[in-house]
């Protein structure tokens, strides 16, 4: 056993300036507000908070059923139900301010204009420490082409978000591209200062006895274990495709699948469905990484971080 | 603790559960994973049926504190919850959401309580019969179901006191027709009685027809698709009394229910939806 194998590994990581004392944090849309989750576990412990996507008015969401279960998976059309920006900055960052743990907020929009709407409200914000940019979303004005889809589109919108935001821009990708490497440099040259990916993969289940969908809205984002494979390969392109910082999610349910997306080259993670299943789930995973590397004798999560030989 | 067939089909799986006596509310639920493997993955809810002390008669062992959760077999979940024996771990999370309101959180504790039940939709109103009854009211349970195994826990009511009307759909246990027709005769019986719901949706949405119209105070407890539990996911969302396109008023079933007073839904709309 090595001399040092007592000591606790520096788990702390840099994205884009914003400091996190260990790269575990929440998928938006599986963590709320943040506030849900206080009663079952300890949010200082987190590397920082996601909250779920805000866009400029409120939005109802899609009808019910929203869920489908699937092997190792699950498909989701929740259709982003959210308070809208005014109730978020009156009633839900409140909370957050109370704990020291970095915010970064979650936010999308129908049209370009809508989302540069957003990004200068985020940006009036007190504790608004960074924001993510969901650009899975369908242009409502361009007939409905998903913004996240096109490179130009893409590009578009993460300028014009850019120069609105003083706080570090995280863009989260969409998997249901022909080539996410280029959806990668495409944003990092308009501007990001750091890429998240994947969201969801679009999917759908069908009823036999019913002769139906599962979903009222038809397809879903895919999310889970099932996903986890499609996705690191996706990070794995992504971190040799740009020089910005990677947050890897997808199907994240242990500290191993944490450390996998790590040794690939993400410097952060997101923990989504396995929050669901399980509410303490990312205490266990950052209590799991920390043992690893004691194991291992790293002392510093940044020598793991990329280290695939 | 142990895994019992009640009757065809369905299970009651007690499990040891500390504080649950004195924590869990009538019409609360749990949510249950039954493996650490990723199939199924989702935690599934289930209500709470009864919880209780189980007195071991070996002083070496302290008396356990347990409940129980009645399941139907229907998929691969819970047809892996049938293998579960005495001895064996299961992961739980809960009391969750809010329970039925009666008593000491509601304005005045009813007289009269009609309690109705279709199918499954009979487990959470076990412990608010003892609540009730407890509380001095005359509970009357009403059973609804398909077939006469789908009738279950009448001898648990019976026991607490409770007078127990049955009505299945093929007349192979007490009256043949729907539940609500006995419903509807009771209310005119008992025109000021409290009325506390749970089953299928197209049930509840004639239980409340039928209460509105008798001008009867309803609580209806839900079922919903559910991942999360805990107001997160936002997935087994039901359509609040002011909801509409503009004005987006949703609830969550897990969160805010399972069980709602009857006017804090949106009955023109729920119906037909969830029965995808």
């Amino acid at each position: 056993m090595s001399t040092h194998a007592n000591k606790n590994p520096s788990l702390e990581v840099n994205i884009a300036g914003l400091k996190l004392k260990n790269p575990v944090m929440p998928a938006s849309g599986t963590f709320g507000y943040g506030e849900e989750f206080a009663p079952y576990l300890d949010l200082e412990q987190l590397g920082a908070i996601v909250t779920k996507g805000v866009s400029l008015l409120p939005k109802a969401g899609n009808p019910t059923p929203r869920l489908a279960e699937t092997p190792a998976g699950m498909l989701n059309a929740i259709g982003l139900q959210n308070v809208g920006i005014n109730a978020f900055a009156e009633q839900k960052i409140e909370f957050l301010r109370s704990i020291s743990t970095p915010v970064v907020v979650n936010f999308f929009g129908n049209t370009f204009e809508d989302y540069v709407e957003v990004a200068e409200r985020l940006n009036e914000i007190e504790r608004v420490d960074a924001v993510e940019l969901n650009i899975s979303c369908p242009n409502v004005k361009a007939g409905g082409i998903v913004f996240g889809t096109d490179p130009a589109t893409a590009a578009r919108v993460v300028r014009g978000v850019r120069e609105k935001l003083k706080v570090p821009l995280i863009v989260k990708l969409s998997p249901n591209v022909t080539d996410i490497a280029l959806m990668a440099r495409a944003v990092e040259e308009a501007g990001a200062d750091a890429i998240s990916c994947i969201n969801t993969l679009t999917g759908m289940a069908v009823d036999l006895q019913r002769r139906c969908l599962r979903l009222a809205n038809g397809t879903g984002g895919l999310s889970g274990p099932a996903i986890k494979p499609v996705a690191l390969r996706m990070v794995h392109q992504v971190v040799n495709s740009v020089s910005i910082p990677v947050i890897g999610i997808g199907g994240i349910m242990s500290a191993e699948d944490a450390l996998e997306f790590l040794l690939v080259g993400a410097t952060a993670v997101q923990v989504g469905t396995a929050n669901l299943v399980s509410p303490g789930a990312m205490s266990e995973i950052i209590g799991g990484i920390e043992n690893f590397f004691l194991q291992q004798g790293i002392e510093d999560i940044n020598d793991w971080i990329g280290s695939l030989r | 603790m142990y895994n019992r067939e009640m009757a065809p089909g369905y299970y009651c799986l007690g499990i040891a559960a500390p504080e649950y006596p004195a924590l869990a509310q009538p019409g609360q639920f749990v949510m249950l994973r039954i493996t650490r493997d990723y199939d199924p993955l989702l935690r599934r809810p289930f209500g709470i049926f009864r919880t209780g002390v189980l007195q071991g008669g070996n002083p070496q062992f302290p008396p356990q504190e347990y409940m129980e959760v009645v399941y139907k077999v229907v998929g691969h979940g819970t047809n892996l919850m049938t293998r579960l024996n005495p001895g064996d771990e299961v992961d739980l999370l809960g009391p969750l959401g809010n329970g039925f309101r009666s008593g000491s959180s509601a304005t005045v504790a009813p007289e009269d309580a009609l309690l109705v039940g279709g199918g499954i939709g009979v487990v959470p109103l076990f412990m608010l019969a003892q609540q009730l009854v407890d509380q001095g009211a005359r509970v009357r349970l009403l059973l609804g179901g398909r077939t006469c195994s789908d009738i279950l826990a009448v001898t648990e009511f019976e026991r607490l006191g409770v007078e127990t009307y049955v009505a299945t759909d093929d007349g192979t246990l007490g009256e043949e027709g729907l539940v609500t027709l006995v419903l509807e005769r009771k209310l005119s019986k008992y025109p000021h009685a409290h009325v506390f719901a749970c089953g299928p949706m197209p049930m509840l949405d004639a239980v409340e027809q039928r209460c509105r119209q008798a001008q009867a105070p309803l609580q209806v407890s839900l079922e919903a698709l559910m991942a999360c539990g805990v107001g997160a996911c936002l997935g087994c969302v039901v359509k609040g009394r002011e909801h509409s396109a503009q004005h987006p008023d949703y609830l969550c079933t897990c969160k805010q229910g399972p069980v709602f007073a009857a006017q804090e839904l949106n009955w023109s709309s729920t119906a037909g939806e969830d029965q995808r």
